[in-house]
């Protein structure tokens, strides 16, 4: 078995699901190869080198991939395959937008955010929102899979001393360019990676309200998050969307505030370790997967919580 | 211009499915069936182009068997011109669905295909994306705004941490997220004249497909279940629960 694991980074550094992915690699076995394909990318490659089990780090440090186009990437990747009986990404909104290009390329069936590895060929992951979980098994020769984060530990991140090999390819496919990004400045843990998690629904009724839950993030170092029904309605912007369709998180603690809990949102979050729903209706969905539950109006709890906090 | 949009006839949304008890297989019998949210979307936003004058022709097609004809109906309904249906009767992973749509591409050569990221029963987030590569065209996915200018097609991009604006060469493909668009409500007038509009149906087997699955679902299990937990009677009482006995707090 010979692993390629496309590293998950901005250019400047490491993103965590990348050591989620490579746990889900050394448990299928084999050596294991990390991609960093990025412009100026240098220390992410470094940082990668730390890690420690892995055979090479791959390193093309080119404009072509500097916005981790897809087209470029995906090219990039398929260039690379050659050897490799597994290539793997976590399951971000970048490493869902390259992987099936590459899967379609080699003309392989990928398998999408698998949860548990059972063996080299067979994998479980979720469908229908997380209410079945299917055990497949790929006939492929090569495995195209990207990993859910929230289904494996993070592996060691020191300790290792991997070589760093510069690759020449430039795949730049010419047909997309970038134009900008608007990504939110926040001094919060990121969604996906925090311990704990507060969420605002439908019930906090507006935009403005949900600076109800700032206090409570601060004093616990929480990520904000909010359901498909709050992005809907406009409250927040859909990067705070836990569900199904947006970000799916397992942090340590989750608070699930006016929120009635739609299968859809329970996809996003039932996995944490805690989780605590506060709602003023007794019947709410949401209340079944909760280990606390609070039948309270939220604009008297918010505030009570945050002082007692 | 042309717009061509794949649709898929998923369970409706609201259904929670379960496992069936021997782990064959999800049980889906007599859940009511819908278009995939997503993919109304796709439909939406392709007509809306239409409406603006920067599309002359909406096409909908469907991979699957015949009852998806319903689903291309609703399509017809909410504005687009003519469907098409590439009929089989097995379960046709992503992979197969973009081979047999990339010969409808060959066929209809439309300069926009717009699809939903993700059909909500699979989950798998794939054939946008494969489609693409097969034709080696851009692709802007998870769209949450789409604006065409001369021969380009300006895509913003919901991802991890934000937004994201591409520029895309024509022909492009583009998948939906949720913000895109509100989809319409198909009026009564709409449905009656979607009966007549022309619905085509090609068999997999005329288009030479192989369209096996490469995956074997060995068993379709439930989730593991939360124990079950307690209510508390005020902030008072969670605070305490949550510091001392969930100890999640300090």
């Amino acid at each position: 078995m010979s692993i390629l694991v496309i590293a998950e980074h901005d250019n400047l550094e490491l993103k965590g699901a990348t050591l989620n992915t490579i746990s889900a690699a050394k448990e299928i076995g084999g050596d294991i190869d990390i991609l960093v394909a990025g412009m100026d990318c240098e220390s992410v490659a470094d940082t990668a080198s730390q890690i420690p089990g892995i055979g090479n780090v791959l390193l093309a440090n080119k404009e072509t991939y500097k916005n981790s186009l897809a087209e470029n990437i995906g090219n990039l990747i398929v260039e690379l395959s050659d050897g490799y009986s597994h290539i793997m990404a976590p399951a971000t909104t970048n490493g869902k937008n390259f992987m099936p290009r590459v899967a379609a390329k080699l003309d392989v069936s990928q398998i999408s955010d698998i949860s548990a590895v059972i063996s080299d060929d067979t994998f479980e992951r979720p469908i229908y929102a997380g209410n079945c979980i299917a055990t497949v098994q790929s006939t492929d020769s090569v495995k195209a899979i990207t990993v859910r984060t929230t289904g494996f530990d993070a592996c060691e991140s020191s300790g290792g001393s991997a070589s760093v090999n510069s690759i020449e390819n430039d795949t730049n496919a010419g047909v997309s360019s970038f134009v900008k990004e608007e990504i939110a400045e926040s001094d919060r843990p990121e969604l996906t990676a925090a311990e704990v998690v507060i969420s605002g629904g439908r019930g906090m009724q507006n935009g403005d309200n949900f600076s109800l839950l700032n206090g409570i993030a601060d004093k616990l170092g929480a990520a904000i998050g909010a359901s498909r029904a709050a992005v809907d309605s406009g409250f927040v912007p859909n990067d705070m969307q836990v569900g199904q369709t947006g970000k799916i998180v397992a942090p340590d603690l989750y608070i699930a505030v006016g929120i009635s809990g739609a299968i859809q949102h329970l996809a996003g979050m039932k996995d944490s370790k805690v989780i605590v729903a506060i709602n003023k209706d007794e019947e709410a969905p949401i209340f079944s997967v909760a280990d606390y539950g609070l039948v309270a109006d939220l604009f008297e709890a918010l505030p009570e919580l945050e002082a007692k906090l | 211009m042309k717009v061509l949009v794949p649709v898929k006839r998923v369970v409706d949304y609201n259904v929670k499915v379960r496992a069936k008890s021997d782990e064959s297989g999800p049980d889906l019998s007599n859940a009511k069936m819908a278009i995939n949210p997503f993919c109304e979307i796709a439909i939406e936003e392709a007509v809306r182009i239409k409406e603006a004058g920067n599309a002359e022709e909406v096409i909908a097609v469907s991979v699957g068997d015949a009852s998806s004809q319903e689903q291309l109906r609703t399509c017809l309904a909410l504005g687009a011109d003519r469907a098409i249906l590439v009929e089989t009767d097995e379960s046709v992973e992503p992979l197969g669905v973009a081979k047999a749509l990339k010969e409808v591409v060959y066929k209809e050569s439309p300069d926009l295909i717009i699809l939903g990221k993700q059909a909500i029963d699979g989950d798998a987030n794939q054939t946008g994306q494969m489609l693409a590569a097969m034709l080696d065209l851009p692709q802007g996915t998870f769209a949450s705004e789409v604006e065409i200018q001369d021969g380009v097609v300006q895509v913003t991009r919901e991802i991890d941490g934000g937004l994201q604006t591409l520029s895309l060469t024509m022909p492009a493909i583009i998948t939906t997220d949720l913000r895109l668009n509100e989809p319409r409500y198909a009026s009564l007038p709409n449905i009656m004249k979607a009966k007549k509009k022309p619905l085509e149906t090609l068999s997999s087997s005329d288009l030479g497909l192989d369209l096996s699955p490469r995956q074997n679902t060995l068993k379709v299990s439930p989730p593991p279940e939360r124990a079950a937990g307690i209510m508390v009677e005020d902030i008072e009482q969670l605070v305490d629960k949550l510091k001392n006995e969930a100890k999640v707090i300090t």
